[in-house]
Order: structure tokens, then C-alpha cells, then sequence
């Protein structure tokens, strides 16, 4: 039932209150919170440096507008309305596909014209968004995901979390939509974490609602064959957020889409610690690592350092050069 | 960036902390525990005498904070008379005064004095000797026989002292002294003699405390000057050398216990009781000085202060929240709602507190589903929960009212915006992750109100709050270490095992 703090210790494992004040309260400023706590600014930020992110397709402000939102909608096959300031997968809506006048959830599951706009409407009256704030509403264009991984997701897009800390990708883990998370990939909901090795992008294992798992609660299928395809331009797009923002500890949400390649989907400037759950480590012992290298090395540098430090003990074989100072 | 401040600012609350709550412990005998009781004299004094029909000025001399007692208040009672109270080098007094009086007049003093042992006198002046004193025969003779006698007998002030009071004692009262007993009051004939020896002496006048005596009077009593001026006090009548326990010095300085400009047959007589009352009530009566390290809630009008109990309560509830949250995980729903929670806890009751909080949001909960269909805006959603929460406990206090339970009505104390807000959350939770979050993170909230409240009703912590402003240095001193804690939390030892199970 309970562990030791020693064994945590041990394994390296952070807790919330070092997570708090260890990394977040030293190293990521205050003022910079609000480009990564509201989606819009992250996504024009994202813009501005380059980043590819889901295509917006337009925003509701006013409650007068939304009475006009089918309009913006209109001629787009698959969209995802969401809270700019929302977290944790809530108020986000994902619409597959429209027929006719019905607009049809992942699920299957008819929402009619109201329906939509009720749903902006919450949405700007702050339902979603923290301490109930006015809020907006972003639309953007549905992720078609990589055709590799639809056996290993149900319902849902599943998305790369990455820890960035200083810039270099310390630890990942995808993160798969159950039927139980509604078509959204976030853990407390019920998706599937499964911790990737930062060299090759491979399973390492699985956990859901803090437990360990080894294949797909829906699809059945088995975790450990997963691997992520184009793992290294992922994790250079995740490195470079860090000179986006400035923060020096973050967590990237990526997805990988059929067309267009790994996008960055958000950044969170608290990022949760089920990641070494999903990893069966501690992000300690790598934390410590970086916090001794210097600064001032470049993305793609940062991206390699981690590839070869980070390797779990049994691919490290393989890949043995030695390290660079 | 070095914790070095940090550390220096925590270590610097904390010795403040306790440094300030051990001097009021020591200086002013607050005791650690509330349920400690206290002896308490009130004594009365009654001043008589007869007016002639001019001014009158009456000056009673009033005691002070000596071994064994503290004066904690005093009242006067005297009807059409001008009161002041005059301090004189140390020596206190009362003076009353009127433009015209006649027949007989009636004075009240009463003071009400703590036992405490740990008190202290205040330092005393040792008189000055007389230049000259003249004796007439036959007396000169018998003193300086009386006095060399003594002299022989004895090694110094004190000693001496008490040969000379045994000399005019009892059976061994020799000739001489029956002789100058004759002619002089015993005590004054001591004091004489004392000081012919060169000897600092005085009378003094002091009250034997026992319980329910009336029309007492007081005795006088022989301060006798050692020669390294510290004061012994003597019997003058049986020669006992020292302060009783029941004794109190009511004037202490040689002066005249009563003074009347304008009346006649003056008196003053006493009567005394004796209670036992909590210490922490006893703390309250003391007299507050105005001196900043005695910076006192007591000193506030009694209205405020029991406002101040309850507001200087709230960091004791923020620290079991603070507690809660760092070092064992528990998710509550909004950071300081339970501590609002418990302050209304306080003033229903445990059990009719949570009942009423648990009915008001289940049905808050219930309507507030029917207003999410109406698609409102939040301002106005919350708004109507506001109302609801009021029409809730209207009902429930009229209901409860009708049905004779009293302990109903309690509910108003809830704080109706705080509930609204809890709603609010509650079914926003609901809407969006389900009952059973709504079950943890309001399980959380109340189980973290009702420790706060157990905290915060605890009569030592609300008697070591209360008494004791250095215990908020000491709890500022805590939540910054508990804010400053980077090790695991309770919770984190379940959540986190699996990864331990390789
Ligand atoms: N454009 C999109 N297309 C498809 N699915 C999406 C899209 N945006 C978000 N999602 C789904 O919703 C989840 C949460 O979205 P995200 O933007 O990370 O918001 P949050 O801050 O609430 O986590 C994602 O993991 C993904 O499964
Ligand atoms: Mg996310």
C-alpha cells in the first residue's frame, strides 16, 4: 500500500513540493506563465518562432458572436474548439467529422448546431478556464495523427509529452486517449501513459491512473511495440521551445500528424510528474545531470546530449562512444 | 541565490517568538495551560467619617504589586466626589475630593489582588534617620538601657531588631520597657528606639487576608532596614521576623493610611473575600500597562477582544491547511475555503455545523444543476447560487425553528458567499470529472475544515493564541519552513509505489 521516502529517494523519484519549489519556483519566471497558460499566445508565439502548431481556424470573443460560430466553421471537415485558458483536457471538444448539420464526435456521437454553441458559450463565460475568468475560444483544425498509431489509441489524437528542463528533453512519455478520457489524451482523465526512451522513442511501459499497464485498455493491443517515427525532429521541436518561452522547466504536448509532422500542440509551465510513472524512473538523477552543464548550447547539441545520457542502461550498449564534456 | 536569509529570518521569528511568550509567561504569569485556576482576593475598603459642610479632601493610601500579590483592577465607588489617583514616588493613593459635604460620608475602594507567588516587591528607599531625638526622664535612661541590653545580644541591624522587639514581648518584657510602654505606642516606640541605634526603621501598615472577614483594620507592622538596605518586616508584638503569606502590605512607605481635610472621626475599615477564577480570566483583569513589550490584546475594550480571539485563531487554521497540503497531499477545493469552514464550524457546532453545511450544498448542488440548462453567463449563474444558498438557509432556520431545534439556526453563520463559491466548484467538478472527484476534493475540504476546527476550538490553543502574540511569530516561523519543505508528501508514498516494484 505505502513506500518509503527512502525507496523514492533512491529511485530518484521528485515529489510535488520539490517539483514546486526545486524547478518551477526557480526556473520558470512568473511573468512568462501567461504565454503558455493561454493557448491563443502560445500559438501565435509559435508562429512567430516557426513552430508548426494545428492550424487555427478562428476565434470567439464575444457572446454576440457566437451565434455565428457555424459560419466559421463552415467548409472545415474536422475542427477542436477549446478554452484558451483551459488545462487538463477540460472544455476541449473534438469534432471528427460534420454531416450535414450534425457534427460528430469522436465517439460517434451527434451534437447539433445548440449544442456547439452552448458549449463556446461556456467557454467565453469562463466555465472551463481557472477561477472562472472570462475566457475565448480557440478553433483549430483537427489533427489527422500518424497512421502508425492508431492501434494503440481509442477514440482520440494521442500526444508526446516531453519535459524540457534548460532546453534539453529530459523525459517523455505518449499519452493514449481511452474510452474513459473521451478523446483526449490527458492521464487524470484516464488515458494511457506509456514513458518513451529519449534515445530511440520506444515503450518503456505503460501505466494508467497510476497503475502499471501493458496493453490497451480499448483496442487491446499490446504497448511494448510502440515507436515513435521521426523521434528526433520531435524532441529538437520540443528543445526549442525553451528559447520560445524562456522557461526553463516545461512540459511540451506534441502530436505527430499524417501530413504535416510533429506539431506542438501546448506547453505547460507545471507539467505533471505522472511522467516517471510512465517511465518507471525518477527525473531527479537526469535534473541533476543538466543542472551542471553549461548554458548557451545549442538546440540540436542539447537534443543529442540528452539522446546519449538518457538512453535506458540497455541501448546504451549498443550506442557506448564516450560522453562529451 | 543562498537560503542563508532565509534560514537567519526563521530562526529570527522563531527566538522572537518564544522569547516574547516566555517573558509574558514569567513577567506576567500567563499561564501555558488555560484550565490553571487562580486564587483571588477582593478586598473592600470603606472610608467613614462626618463632613462639616466645607470642602472636603480624603486621601486613602492604596496598595501595590508586592511578594505574593498582584493588583489586577480597582474600582471606587463614591458618589458626587472628584477621584484621582496620585503616585508618588512608588507610594500609591487615592484622592477624593468635594466642594461642600456634611453629615456622614461613606468612601468605597476595592481592589482585586491574584496570589502570586513569583511577584516582587518594588525596590524600597530606606527612610532617612531623624537628626535628633529627645528623649524625656525617665525615659532617656530606660531607652539607652533597653537599647544597649539589645546591643549586647545581637551582631547587627537585624538581629538586633529582634532583641530589642523580645525585650517588649511577653514574659520577658523587662521593667524598662513596661516602663516606656507607658508613655509611647508600641510601634513608634520601636521605630524610635531603632533609629536612636542608628537603625533604619518604619511602621508600616498591612491587612491580614482571610476569607469573608468584614471591618477589619489595619495592623501595624515594623519595616526594619538591614544594613545593606534590603527590608525585613517584624511583629511588632510577638517579634516574628517575616512576611506572612495571608499578609498584605497596605501602605509600605511610613505614611499615613487615611487623610481627611474637612471631616471628622475619620475611619477605614476592610472587608475581603476569596475566590478561585481560570488563570486565563485572572490574565484578562490584569491591569495593562502601556509599555510595548506588554503590547497586549487585553488592553482592547472586551468587544474587540473576543473579535481578536477569533481573528488571531485563523493562522492556526492556516497552518493545519498548510500541513495538510505539503506534507500530506490532501486535495481540497479552494486553498482556504475549509478554514472559513471551521470559523463557522465554531460558532454552530461540530455535528449541526456539518449537518447544516453538508444539506445547504447537496441542495445547492441539486439546483444549481437546473440552472446549468439555462445556459447563464458565470457572473449571473453564481449570482442565482448566491440567492439559493440564502433561500436554503432561510428555510432551514425557519424548519428547524418550528421544529424546536434552536442549534438550527446556527446555520446563518456559514459564510452564504463562501458556499455559493463551493457550489459553484463543486458542480463544475462534478459536470467535468465526475462524482467521485467532487467526493475527494470535497472529503478533502471537509475533513481538512473539521481538523482545522478541532484545532482552532481547542481551549490551549485558543488560551495560548489568545494570551500569547508570540505564538504568531512562532506559526509565520513554521508555514515559511513548511513552505520551504521539498520532501515527499504522505500521499506521494502510495501513489508513487508501483514504481518502486521492479
Ligand atoms: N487540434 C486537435 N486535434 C485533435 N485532438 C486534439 C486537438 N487539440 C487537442 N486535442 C486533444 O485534446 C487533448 C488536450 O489538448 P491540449 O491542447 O493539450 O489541452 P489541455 O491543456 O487541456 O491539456 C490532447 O491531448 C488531444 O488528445
Ligand atoms: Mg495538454
Amino acid at each position: 500500500m505505502w513506500t518509503t521516502p527512502g525507496k523514492l529517494r533512491s529511485k530518484g523519484i521528485i515529489g510535488m513540493n520539490r517539483r514546486n519549489i526545486r524547478y518551477i519556483g526557480r526556473y520558470n519566471s512568473r511573468k512568462l506563465y501567461p504565454l503558455v497558460d493561454d493557448k491563443l499566445k502560445t500559438k501565435l508565439l509559435c508562429h512567430e518562432h516557426g513552430i508548426t502548431t494545428p492550424a487555427l481556424i478562428g476565434t470567439v470573443i464575444t457572446q454576440f458572436e457566437v451565434k455565428h460560430v457555424t459560419k466559421i466553421l463552415q467548409g472545415h471537415p474536422g475542427f477542436v474548439i477549446k478554452p484558451a485558458k483551459g488545462s487538463g483536457g477540460k472544455g476541449i471538444l473534438v469534432i471528427e467529422h460534420v454531416d450535414g448539420s450534425a457534427y460528430i464526435k469522436p465517439s460517434g456521437a451527434h451534437l447539433g448546431r445548440e449544442d456547439i454553441e452552448r458549449h463556446v458559450s461556456n467557454i467565453l463565460s469562463g466555465l472551463y478556464s481557472l477561477g472562472g475568468s472570462p475566457d475565448v475560444a480557440v478553433i483549430e483544425s483537427l489533427i489527422n495523427f500518424d497512421d502508425t498509431l492508431t492501434q494503440y489509441t481509442y477514440e482520440g489524437v494521442p500526444d508526446i509529452r516531453v519535459i524540457v528542463f534548460q532546453g534539453y528533453p529530459v523525459m517523455a512519455m505518449m499519452r493514449l486517449s481511452t474510452a474513459a478520457s473521451d478523446g483526449k489524451a490527458n492521464l487524470h482523465q484516464g488515458a494511457v501513459g506509456v514513458g518513451l526512451d529519449i534515445a530511440t522513442g520506444t515503450a518503456l511501459r505503460g501505466v494508467q491512473f497510476d497503475r502499471p499497464r501493458h496493453d490497451h485498455p480499448d483496442t487491446g493491443h499490446e504497448l511494448a511495440s510502440l515507436r515513435i517515427p521521426g523521434w528526433g525532429t520531435l524532441l529538437e521541436l520540443a528543445a526549442s521551445c525553451y528559447e520560445m518561452t524562456g522557461l526553463g522547466y516545461l512540459g511540451t504536448d506534441m502530436v505527430l500528424d499524417r501530413d504535416h509532422g510533429p506539431m506542438l500542440l501546448e506547453l505547460n509551465a507545471r507539467p505533471g510528474l505522472a511522467i516517471q510513472m510512465a517511465n518507471g524512473e525518477g527525473l531527479r538523477p537526469r535534473l541533476d545531470l543538466i543542472e551542471q552543464q553549461p548554458e548557451g548550447v545549442d538546440a540540436a547539441s542539447r537534443v543529442a546530449f540528452a539522446r546519449q545520457h538518457f538512453a535506458r542502461r540497455a541501448e546504451l550498449i549498443s550506442s557506448a562512444d564516450p560522453a562529451p564534456a | 541565490m543562498s537560503r542563508l536569509p532565509f534560514y537567519f529570518l526563521v530562526g529570527f521569528l522563531l527566538i522572537a517568538g518564544i522569547a516574547l511568550s516566555v517573558h509574558r509567561h514569567v513577567a506576567f504569569e500567563v499561564p501555558w495551560t488555560p484550565g490553571e485556576q487562580r486564587q483571588v482576593w477582593e478586598v473592600e475598603a470603606q472610608v467613614n467619617f462626618t463632613a462639616l459642610g466645607d470642602p472636603v479632601m480624603v486621601n486613602l493610601a492604596l496598595p501595590s504589586t508586592q511578594q505574593g500579590y498582584r493588583v489586577l483592577t480597582e474600582n471606587t465607588a463614591s458618589s458626587g466626589y472628584g477621584l484621582a489617583f496620585l503616585e508618588d514616588q512608588g507610594s500609591r493613593q487615592a484622592q477624593w475630593s468635594i466642594r461642600d459635604a456634611a453629615g456622614p460620608q461613606q468612601l468605597y475602594y476595592s481592589v482585586q489582588l491574584l496570589v502570586a507567588p513569583q511577584a516582587v516587591d518594588r525596590e524600597a528607599e530606606p527612610p532617612p534617620l531623624p537628626r535628633e531625638i529627645a528623649w524625656e526622664r525617665p525615659f532617656d535612661t530606660a531607652a539607652s538601657q533597653v537599647i544597649e541590653r539589645a546591643q549586647q545580644r545581637s551582631a547587627d541591624a537585624v538581629t538586633f531588631a529582634r532583641e530589642l522587639i523580645r525585650d517588649f514581648t511577653g514574659d520577658r518584657q523587662g521593667e524598662n520597657a513596661r516602663l516606656l510602654l507607658t508613655q509611647f505606642e508600641r510601634t513608634p516606640l520601636l521605630v524610635r528606639l531603632l533609629n536612636e541605634a542608628d537603625v533604619r526603621a518604619r511602621e508600616v501598615s498591612g491587612l491580614a487576608l482571610d476569607d469573608g472577614r468584614r471591618r477589619q483594620s489595619l495592623q501595624s507592622w515594623l519595616q526594619v532596614f538591614s544594613d545593606d538596605g534590603s527590608a525585613v518586616l517584624f511583629n511588632p508584638v510577638t517579634g516574628e521576623q517575616g512576611k506572612p503569606d495571608n499578609l498584605l502590605l497596605w501602605e509600605d512607605r511610613g505614611g499615613a493610611v487615611l487623610e481627611v481635610q474637612g471631616g471628622t472621626n475619620s475611619r477605614v475599615s476592610f472587608s475581603m473575600i476569596q475566590h478561585n477564577q481560570p488563570a486565563s480570566t485572572a490574565v484578562r483583569n490584569q491591569l495593562a500597562e502601556d509599555t510595548l513589550i506588554n503590547f497586549s490584546i487585553h488592553s482592547l475594550p472586551l468587544e474587540e477582544q473576543a473579535l481578536f480571539q477569533t481573528i488571531l485563531l485563523i493562522p492556526i487554521g492556516a497552518l493545519v491547511v498548510v500541513f495538510l497540503r505539503v506534507l500530506v497531499g490532501l486535495k481540497t477545493s479552494g486553498t482556504f475555503m475549509p478554514v472559513l469552514i471551521a470559523l463557522a464550524l465554531i460558532q454552530t457546532t461540530l455535528l449541526t455545523g456539518l449537518i447544516g453545511f453538508l444539506l445547504v450544498v447537496t441542495v445547492g448542488l441539486i439546483i444549481r444543476s437546473y440552472l446549468s440548462h439555462l445556459n447563464l453567463l458565470l457572473v449571473a449563474r453564481v449570482s442565482a447560487v448566491i440567492i439559493t444558498v440564502i433561500a436554503i438557509i432561510s428555510v432551514f432556520s425557519v424548519m428547524s425553528y418550528r421544529f424546536g431545534l434552536n442549534a438550527g439556526l446556527t446555520i446563518t453563520f456559514f459564510p452564504m458567499i463562501i458556499l455559493a463559491w463551493t457550489i459553484e466548484r463543486m458542480s463544475i467538478l462534478w459536470e467535468e470529472e465526475g462524482p467521485k472527484e467532487v467526493l475527494i476534493q470535497g472529503g478533502g475540504s471537509l475533513l481538512t475544515a473539521v481538523l482545522a476546527y478541532l484545532a482552532m476550538n481547542n481551549p490551549w490553543v485558543r488560551h495560548i493564541t489568545f494570551n500569547f502574540l508570540g505564538v504568531q511569530l512562532i506559526l509565520m516561523a513554521l508555514i515559511l519552513l513548511l513552505g520551504n519543505y521539498t520532501g515527499y508528501r504522505l500521499l506521494e508514498l502510495k501513489r508513487f509505489k508501483p514504481v518502486t516494484e521492479d
